[in-house]
């Protein structure tokens, strides 16, 4: 079996998120691309734990079930606070939130 | 009570949460909580001193002989004592698995060794004292090491909880009626509590770990109590100032805490410590390195020079803070930190030796640079403040110069004077609405005779005169400076001595005498102010006879273990210092008598005070010539001897005296404005400073944007994953 797709796949996917999480203003794209970070690394996990055989495979798939765990508490919270934001500012760009300028 | 040590602080700190949680619900706002539990943790405190006073004398401690080397030889003798200590110590070190590591609760008595084994050192006159009660339960166990916290209750603490626990509840008491409709009152009486289990806490406390509990909790409610009126500036800024001052200290207390758990073999137990300082089981290095950061915490705390500046801000504070501040907690924890880990201090330094040693030579300075401030103070807490500052460091430089039971004795007896002294200004300002001696005081022995009466009590028994608490126990520091060949300290001491008289004269003169200069009229305080002034006035009279010749109560209390191994000698009570200590107190109160009651007034009080007339013999015949010159003389026999005599009153006599005023008020003056205020201060502000300065840059690369964060923390983690591959 060939790796080199997944990983492939893994990398493009990171760094769109990259992408999303940098430069988009809007709090939720931001919320979904950091999904999309952590599906990348998800993508590697269950990829490189299959190369190694299968009793790494199952570790490698449990290591992402975590991930994927963390991932939606991690939303939850992000989506509470971006919910937030919007009901005192009538807007979710996250330019505007600079409360903590130095 | 003295194995259950423990159930004072408890019950302390079982009243803060009931105040706080309760306290504004009841009809007196939680006031009555904090009084009934600080009342029965006195009575508490009062059964401990007497459980301590019938405790059969049954331990046999002889000194570990001054040098090192001879312990090896002497060993044999000597071996019973560390052994069981050691061996008991032991017990949680080793098999911390087994019985004695969890089994909760657990007494451990160091019971007596009084075996004939000490016969060979008899000329050492080995007389049994009174064994410390110890009760230790694990706490927490990392890495093989058993961290315990504990009782340990010997005489030394005795002593303290009764100190800590009767000031506490005066305070309490006092507040009721000082604290009367504040805004935050209950609060107030919540914070109190605390504070007043901290300070118990420190002082039950078996280990140094536990100790720094009680120590930081005294630091946040001193941070609390002081800026109680955080509405003014000024008042939070001094809160900040005492909270961030004391802490500069405590990173050394921190720092010796941990030298010396790892110095004495890996434990927080205070009596180990000591007996591993004494019997020279410790690299001599780690033991000076442990001792002088220890110190540096004292400094902070009790507010020794040069960490001093922040005790007279703390006056922002309401003023039952201040005299519960001074005379019974906080400041005084840094001096019984020194007195319990007295081992460490005395084997560190040298103290025995008799050279000069950072701990004397610390409290020898802050005596006299604290005595010349308070000579330009007008503010009535400012004087008192500089001047707990100067009595601190009496007690600092005893303990320094190895008059151990002399220095605690003087915290003893100053607490009560002191405590007086605070309540008095308390019950002043309550009448006048001012601390300003100059501008609203004056006169008020008319108008406030019961505070009047108690604060010249505790004038004259912080001046230190004969009978009063004050005169003991400084008299006893400056025999043991003596004795134990400190001489340079006991001048120092002498002159810090004459100081305090002719200020305190001062103050008195300012406040009492006179005419009236405020506005309004001051009318004496109600009892919930006066009584606790009273009860602390009989206490400033009477608690020096605790130590009296002939008597010494105290000093045989008080006596531990620590105390005998380190051979801290004892000097019974001698005639001559003790004389030449009460004439120099004597001179200094003629002088201030002359300084500020004459210049200010020529004729007034003594015209109307025949005491005052009788007991100052110099200036009677000033004022008779005086008043025979210019009341029968002037216009009809100008005598050339009169004219002659006044003339050298005038200008001699009157010129040396207000000489010897004005230079000392200037040098005051000098030492105030250039070393305190531009040195200290100008280092503290430089420290400032600097870090404002580089917040300053560093602020610039903050700027609110969480993706420009994000953007910074992507771009470094591909640098270094770059160099990862690269180079790795």
């Amino acid at each position: 079996m060939l790796v080199n797709q997944f990983l492939l796949l893994g990398a493009v996917l990171f760094c769109v998120g990259v992408y999303g999480v940098l430069a988009r203003r809007n709090g939720v794209l931001v919320l979904m691309s950091i999904e999309l970070i952590l599906n990348a690394v998800n993508i590697n996990l269950l990829a490189l734990g299959s190369l190694q055989g299968p009793q790494a495979a199952v570790v490698g798939q449990v290591f992402a079930l975590f991930v994927i765990t963390i991932a939606a508490a991690e939303v939850g919270v992000g989506l509470a606070i971006v919910l937030l934001i919007y009901r005192n500012r009538h807007s979710v760009d996250l330019d505007e939130v600079d409360l903590m300028k130095g | 009570m003295l194995e259950n040590a423990w159930i004072i602080p408890a019950i302390t700190f079982a009243s803060f949460w009931l105040i706080l949680f309760l306290g504004k619900r009841l009809p007196k706002h939680g006031a009555e909580i904090g009084i009934a539990a600080v009342g029965a943790a006195f009575v508490l405190s009062c059964v401990a001193v007497a459980q301590w006073i019938d405790r059969p004398a049954t331990e046999m401690v002889t000194a570990a002989t001054g040098a090192g080397e001879e312990h090896g030889g002497a060993g044999e003798e000597h071996g019973a004592e560390p052994e069981e200590h050691g061996g008991a110590g032991e017990e949680h070190g080793a098999k911390p698995e087994q019985e004695a590591g969890h089994a909760l609760g657990q007494v451990r008595i160091l019971a007596a060794e009084a075996d004939g084994e000490h016969g060979e050192e008899a000329e050492h006159e080995v007389e049994p004292i009174r064994a410390a009660v110890e009760r230790n339960v694990t706490w927490f166990s990392i890495g093989g090491i058993d961290v315990t916290v504990g009782t340990a209750v010997d005489g030394l603490t005795v002593v303290m909880l009764f100190t800590v626990t009767m000031i506490s509840l005066l305070v309490h008491v006092f507040s009721t009626n000082y604290m009367h409709g504040d805004v935050r009152f209950t609060y107030f009486f919540a914070a109190l509590s605390l504070f007043t289990t901290g300070m118990l806490l420190l002082v039950v406390s078996s280990s140094t770990l536990q100790a720094l509990f009680g120590w930081e909790l005294m630091a946040v409610c001193s941070f609390m109590l002081i800026g109680h009126w955080w509405e003014k500036k000024e008042n939070s800024n001094a809160a900040m100032k005492a909270f961030l001052t004391t802490r500069t200290g405590d990173v050394g207390l921190l720092v010796g805490i941990v030298t010396l758990f790892f110095a004495a073999g890996q434990t927080f137990d205070i009596a180990r410590i000591n007996e591993a300082a004494l019997s020279r089981g410790v690299p001599q290095t780690a033991l000076v390195v442990g001792a002088a950061a220890l110190l540096i915490g004292v400094i902070g705390k009790s507010a020794q020079f040069p960490l001093h500046t922040w005790l007279p801000d703390a006056m922002a504070g309401p003023t039952p803070v201040s005299a519960l501040i001074h005379a019974a907690t906080m400041v005084v924890a840094g001096v019984y930190l020194v007195a319990r880990l007295y081992g460490v201090f005395w084997s560190a330094f040298d103290i025995g030796a008799g050279g000069a040693n950072p701990v004397a030579i610390v409290g020898g300075i802050t005596i006299l640079i604290a005595a010349a401030l308070a000579f330009v103070q007008r503010d009535i807490k400012k004087v008192l403040a500089y001047s707990t500052v100067s009595q601190l460091g009496y007690m600092v430089m005893a303990l320094g110069v190895g008059a151990w039971t002399a220095g605690i004795f003087h915290l003893f007896t100053h607490a009560f004077f002191k405590g007086l002294l605070f309540l008095g200004a308390g019950s002043v300002s309550h009448a006048v609405h001012s601390f300003d001696m100059k501008a609203d005081m004056g006169g008020l022995r008319k108008y406030m005779p019961t505070t009047f009466a108690t604060f010249l009590i505790g004038s004259l028994a912080l001046a230190g005169l004969p009978p009063l608490a004050g005169f003991w126990s400084k008299d006893e520091i400056l025999l043991g400076a003596a004795e134990n060949g400190y001489r340079f300290f006991e001048v120092l001491g002498l002159v810090g001595a004459f100081m305090t008289a002719a200020y305190m004269t001062r103050c008195v003169y300012l406040t009492f005498f006179g005419e009236y200069r405020g506005h309004g009229h001051p009318h004496e305080s109600p009892p919930a102010i006066t009584v606790p002034l009273a009860v602390l006035a009989v206490f400033s009279v009477g608690a020096g006879f605790l130590n009296a010749p002939g008597f010494e109560l105290f000093g045989t209390l008080t006596e531990n273990r620590v105390y005998l191994r380190a051979g801290v000698p004892h000097h019974p009570f001698e005639v001559f210092p003790a004389v030449v200590s009460t004439v120099v107190v004597l001179a200094a109160l003629a002088l201030g008598y002359l300084l500020f009651f004459q210049r200010r007034l020529p004729r007034g009080v003594t015209s109307r005070n025949p005491a005052a007339r009788a007991g100052y013999g110099l200036l009677v015949n000033k004022y008779y010539l005086d008043h025979l010159y210019t009341g029968v003389i002037v216009g009809s026999v100008k005598g050339a001897i009169a004219r002659g005599a006044y003339w050298i009153n005038q200008k001699v006599i009157d010129g040396v005296v207000n000489g010897i005023g004005i230079a000392s008020k200037r040098a005051g003056g000098w030492v105030y404005r250039h070393v305190d205020q531009e040195v200290v201060d100008g280092a503290v502000n430089g420290a400032g400073f600097g870090a404002e300065g580089f917040g300053g840059i560093l602020r610039t690369i903050q700027t609110g944007r969480v993706q420009q964060y994000g953007a910074l923390l992507f771009g470094a983690t591909a640098v270094l994953a770059l160099g990862l591959v690269i180079f790795v």
